[in-house]
């Protein structure tokens, strides 16, 4: 127990004591909890010493355990035995491609997939709180003080729904969360600071899900963010796999239990670290129906059957340098971060990408979290003198509107400096439109059904007015976690409507990287996708308006001139369900022909009826 | 905190002009981040919080309109009343609609080939009109303040560098 420290009446209180705060590194593998002592990032072990904490969670009959202890339950009771739960946060049950992967009895609930456990449903949030408050705890007790807040790292490549579960959960912990920070950013300022380096660098940090690639300009005590990118299912997770795979065809073992496929899973990851150090690493395991597997992988055969997971990694590497309009050369160091790093031909691809070795004089496991430490003691207003650096990060992916035909309007376009605000106008419409749908969306594709939807509401009250009269502001904010909230308001009447964005529920794309690769595949689809639904848009307005036009005037036509622009209208109602854009276009001209005159004497009638002094409500 | 009202420009003690000192530009950036950063406030009051994130939110913003020389262009016509890019006044001189269109006819021939070669040098060129823009730019906006023709040649501007980002995806995507 601290003692407490009481002044003397009438004299200066004692200095006041260090804000208690912690860096936590949040791993799919493992977790770490860091902080600052004597002016030194330390990483917090558990009671045996051991830094790392398996992010495994295991829903016992009476209760939960948490890491090592969870880790050795998980071959024979799986189903309750969560590992891996980072690759569900945000994620609903669609966009799980390797949903068949994990042996869980999934929920599909909105926003978010949930796990059918022993101790009854539960979400990656709450699964992921229980790790943290583990975390808590151990700090709390090391330390001996309450924690005033606390810096937890998110892959920088997240987006909206997996920051924000991941704060929901940091909050279900019971910790005050002083900052989300990108994990590659935090790995930097440790490095950055233990090295005092300037210049261009790149963070490669494979973890054991996730993969980011950040690219960071050092200058003067700045740490800015210049472009990230990533995939938030890809990691050493991935690497298991390919070896479980392998184990299988090559041993020719048929259908497993989930136990079994968690024992070989766990024998899969052992000879990927094994072949870390040796040529060769067997794989013996004996299965729940007596069979036994005894097969030996080497170095060479690893690095062959991960050749594509490898190669996935550097289409971001190449992403984030054309970004920030820099080649590989440009680049002074490159920062491994995570413990999939370790992999030899890992190593190996990025020396040979950016023809430099990479730098690995930290350790790959605890970097991120001694990075959150250091930005966790300066958020807690522990900042010592000359500790006057900066942080400027950035958002990964765009974020933005539907508009009309299904497309996206970007209102903030990705590798964004944060926080960053920006506001645009947008118009009803119809005419006498009183309710306005904002669905917001992120994702680089135009069209949004390819983006990740993140929130729909509405704006309502907006008076009736002509369609294009009304003026709606619609106003993005990303704070400087990186998590956005938007807000709605009609300008000529000040009609309001806010929301911070909470996660919605989540389209089939299985994840963001992927619908990013697939912008770049098929933009050209998108470009001929965009031009066909603009048209479509434009018609179905013309189409509105002349059908309106007919209703009110139509005795302003002579018999033919009617049949004539009934006729051009049939057409192009006819050809907007269909995709020739330019039948469609040349329809529209012809309708927008056939209405010229009919457009004239309308105007001359309503010009007329103004003048004899008949209000605009009396015309309706 | 920073004076809300004042343009991009004064906010980084900078005067309203086209050709800007880039150096300046960055360190005003980094000094008033420096300041107003919301990490910089991080345990402070709610509301302080909040102004904080406002702040620097703003001069983000700021930043980037001033960085980026259409943005720049633009920023500094809207000062003068002028919006170069809104709806109703989007003409631009046939000839050099018609030059781009040739120009957008032969990046997506060059697309459909694969030719990267092509798209590299439509793309220099783009870039080296781009660069003439700029210097058309200077005279127009710092020298004769000619705002009307300043708005003609930000259209054109912003039309080109639409394209070479166009290019610049398209040469992305072959390279894969």
């Amino acid at each position: 127990m601290a003692l407490l420290q009481i002044a003397e009446p009438g004299e200066a209180p004692p200095r006041k004591p260090q804000r208690l705060a912690v860096g936590i590194d949040l791993g799919t593998t493992n977790s770490l909890v860091a902080t600052i002592r004597n002016g030194i990032p330390v990483v917090l072990p558990d009671e045996e010493g051991r830094p790392l904490l398996p992010s495994i969670v295991r829903y016992g009959a009476e209760r939960v355990d948490v890491g090592y202890a969870a880790e050795a339950a998980q071959s024979h009771d799986p189903q309750n035995t969560i590992v891996s739960v980072k690759r569900l946060m945000g994620r609903g049950l669609a966009d799980l491609s390797d949903a068949r992967r994990f042996p869980y009895r999934f929920i599909d609930a909105p926003g978010m997939v949930q796990i059918q456990t022993r101790a009854g449903v539960k979400t990656p949030v709450e699964i992921s709180s229980e790790i943290l408050k583990a975390l808590r705890v151990r700090a709390e007790h090391t330390l001996d003080g309450e924690l005033a807040g606390a810096v937890v790292t998110v892959p920088a490549y997240f987006d909206d729904s997996q920051r924000q579960a991941t704060k929901d959960a940091a909050r279900l912990a019971g910790l005050n969360v002083l900052r989300l920070l990108n994990e590659p950013t935090a790995a930097a300022i440790a490095y950055g600071l233990d090295n005092g380096s300037e210049g261009l660098y790149a963070v490669y940090d494979l973890g054991g899900g996730t993969f980011d690639l950040s690219i960071l300009k050092l200058s003067r005590g700045v740490f800015e963010v210049l472009a990230t990118a990533g995939d938030t299912a890809l990691g050493g997770d991935d690497f298991d796999h390919r070896i479980y795979c392998w184990v299988l065809e090559t041993s020719g073992v048929g259908p497993l239990s989930p136990g079994d496929t968690r024992l070989l899973m766990m024998k899969a990851r052992e000879a990927k670290e094994n072949l870390t150090i040796h040529a060769s690493a067997p794989v013996v395991a004996t299965l729940s129906s007596g069979d036994q597997i005894d097969v030996a992988l080497t170095a060479n055969t690893f690095a062959s059957i991960t050749q594509t997971l490898i190669g996935k990694t550097l289409g971001p590497v190449k992403k984030a340098l054309r970004d920030a309009k820099l080649a590989p050369s440009d680049i002074k160091g490159v920062v491994m971060v995570g413990g999939a790093t370790r992999m030899p031909q890992i190593q190996k691809a990025v020396a040979e990408f950016f023809g430099q070795p990479p730098l690995n004089n930290l350790n790959p496991d605890q970097v991120v979290a001694l990075g959150a430490a250091i930005q966790a003691n300066v958020l807690a207003g522990n900042r010592a003198k000359g500790e006057d650096w900066l942080l400027l990060d950035v958002i990964p992916l765009s974020l933005g509107l539907e508009t009309m035909g299904g497309l996206t309007e970007k209102i903030i376009p990705r590798n964004a400096t944060i926080p960053i605000a920006r506001a645009q106008e947008f118009t009803t419409f119809k005419d006498g439109q009183t309710a306005m749908a904002i669905h917001v969306v992120q994702g680089e594709r135009e069209r949004v059904a390819d983006c990740r939807s993140l929130a729909r509401f509405e704006l309502r009250g907006i008076p009736p007015m002509v369609a294009g009269a009304a003026r709606i502001q619609v106003t993005f904010q990303v704070d400087a976690d990186g998590l956005l909230s938007v807000s709605a308001r009609e300008q000529t009447t000040g009609v309001e409507a806010a929301i911070t964005v909470k996660p919605s529920y989540g389209l089939s794309d299985a994840d963001v990287a992927r619908m990013l690769e697939e912008s770049y595949a098929h933009a050209a689809d998108d470009m001929t996708a965009r031009a066909l639904a603009e048209a479509q848009v434009e018609a179905e307005r013309v189409a509105a308006a002349t059908a309106s036009a007919l209703a009110v005037d139509g005795e302003l036509l002579a018999l033919q001139e009617r049949v004539a622009i009934d006729r051009a209208l049939a057409e192009v109602r006819r050809l907007i369900p269909g995709s020739d854009r330019r039948a469609l276009h040349a329809a529209v001209e012809a309708l927008n022909r056939a209405t010229q005159d009919f457009a004239a004497r309308r105007m001359n009638r309503s010009v007329a009826q103004a003048l004899t002094g008949r209000s605009v409500d009396a015309l309706n | 905190m920073i004076d809300f009202s004042q343009d991009h420009f004064a906010l980084f003690g900078l005067m309203p002009r086209y050709r800007l000192d880039h150096g300046r530009l960055d360190a005003a950036y980094r000094r008033l981040q420096s300041e107003v950063h919301p990490d910089r406030h991080a345990s402070a009051a709610e509301a302080e919080r909040r102004l904080a994130l406002q702040s620097s939110a703003r001069v983000n913003e700021a930043y980037r309109a001033l960085k980026n020389p259409v943005d720049r262009a633009q920023y500094l016509l809207s000062l003068n009343g002028i919006d170069a890019l809104s709806e109703t006044d989007t003409a631009l001189p046939e000839e050099f609609l018609e030059h781009q269109l040739t120009r957008r006819e032969a990046v997506s021939d060059a697309v459909d080939k694969g030719d990267s070669e092509a798209l590299v040098r439509l793309h220099s060129e783009a870039q080296a009109e781009m660069r003439e823009l700029d210097s058309v730019l200077e005279s127009e906006l710092d020298k004769a303040h000619e705002l009307r023709a300043a708005s003609t040649t930000v259209r054109k501007f912003k039309f080109l560098s639409k394209l070479a980002a166009d290019i610049e995806s398209a040469i992305a995507d072959l390279e894969g």
